[in-house]
């Protein structure tokens, strides 16, 4: 197996050294290893930007990141793929200031009413501002407020939340591959906190 | 494929926690079953998969859905050694409460009573909510789970030393923390492509 001597993107996340107990706890399970890489390579070693876009992705990407921990190995890691992008030294600087401005703790929001409305828990709603959303365009506005969306108060999602997407030009692919996105990176800043501190 | 979103105006949303079998209405149009290609197929891995309106609104992205349906069932399902299926399905469902998601926490809350025979527990963290007492692993495996649902992220040291203190091993942590951080993947997908309903 070459992989062992590879360390992979979640060990990259995670600081786990080639050789450490981590190591050897993560090749315990080749399975979800080898998977986990699959699905970083599914979204982000793009072979086809007809739905969403390379600068899209690393964009969506990093302000999850930047959302979870500005400074934390994820947001460094991204915020450096899109940099290398045409406009994306621009886009690294509007989304570290909106990133501020989002930041937040969750998860909160509302239930259904009904027994559950005594947990509600109210937060803020997030929307770009105007000035940065004519250097971000519609289209990008609208994902990162979605971003926000699902990264603190998922439970407040509405198909009308969807509708906002598709009327600033996202395709049911599109929404998918972003929805993916979102969540994928929810996983991959979780896990790769996890096993960090595990292996201190 | 249609512009909008589509609405579900029948439905019965579900307003409690619960272990029942629960519907799930998406909210963009799904592939059609038969217009499923040989692609989106591969990207179910399972086909009876293709019965299910989410993983047939999932298949319009066939590459991420393969490999995430591949490393959740290597997650969940894979127990030479490491953490025992129970525990695995309480720290989905325990997330899944913190989060909010009535769907997940339905189906892995049956899962955690099937591999754990101790149903009334598990409906006392639905009911209760992740604050819950029940016995000082269960409650260990909760709280670590909801501190690596919690943005930021509240995981810490003192969590991995509790989890060793009552017994596990380095490996049976790692599985937990892919079962709660995949669930943190999974709810939000549920959650915001669709809603659940009272069958």
């Amino acid at each position: 197996m070459t992989d062992h001597a590879t360390p992979d993107i979640l060990d990259r996340l995670a600081g786990v050294s080639a050789g450490s107990a981590l190591d050897v706890v993560r090749h315990e399970r080749p399975e979800t290893r080898r998977n986990v890489q699959a699905s970083y390579d599914a979204l982000f070693e793009i072979r086809d930007e007809a739905e969403i876009t390379a600068t899209e992705r690393y964009a969506v990407a990093a302000f999850v990141a930047l959302l979870h921990d500005a400074d934390g190995p994820a947001a460094n890691h991204y915020l450096q793929l899109l940099e290398q992008r045409p406009e994306g030294v621009g886009l690294v600087k509007v989304l570290r200031s909106q990133a501020k401005k989002a930041a937040t703790a969750g998860p909160y929001g509302a239930y259904p009413s009904g027994p559950l409305s005594r947990e509600n828990l109210a937060g803020p709603t997030f929307r770009t501002e105007p000035s940065d959303r004519a250097v971000l365009g519609e289209r990008l506005s609208a994902a990162l407020d979605h971003v926000h969306l699902l990264v603190f108060h998922l439970r407040d999602a509405q198909g009308s939340h969807l509708a906002l997407l598709q009327q600033a030009g996202w395709s049911t692919p599109a929404i998918v591959t972003l929805s993916q996105i979102v969540a994928f990176l929810a996983f991959q800043i979780r896990a790769a906190h996890g096993l960090r501190v595990l292996g201190s | 494929m249609t512009a909008t979103t589509l609405d579900h105006p029948k439905a019965a949303i579900p307003a409690a926690f619960t272990q029942d079998e629960l519907g799930w209405n998406a909210w963009l149009d799904p592939v059609p079953e038969e217009a499923l290609t040989e692609r989106q197929k591969e990207g179910l891995v399972d086909i009876a998969r293709a019965k299910s309106p989410y993983f047939r609104l999932l298949a319009h992205d066939p590459d991420i859905l393969r490999a995430r349906t591949l490393a959740d069932k290597d997650i969940f399902y894979n127990t030479r050694s490491g953490l025992p299926r129970a525990e695995r399905e309480l720290a989905a469902a325990a997330v899944s409460r913190s989060n909010g998601c009535i769907y997940c926490a339905s189906v892995h809350a049956r899962f955690a009573t099937t591999h754990s025979k101790r149903r009334d527990d598990v409906q006392r963290l639905l009911d209760e909510g992740v604050g819950v007492d029940i016995d000082p692993l269960w409650n260990a495996v909760i709280e670590a789970s909801v501190a690596l649902t919690a943005t930021p992220i509240a995981f810490g040291a003192e969590h991995v030393a509790k989890l060793r203190r009552l017994g596990l091993d380095d490996l049976s942590i790692a599985d937990l923390i892919h079962a709660a951080s995949f669930f943190n993947w999974a709810n939000r997908l549920m959650l915001s492509l669709g809603e659940p309903e009272t069958r």
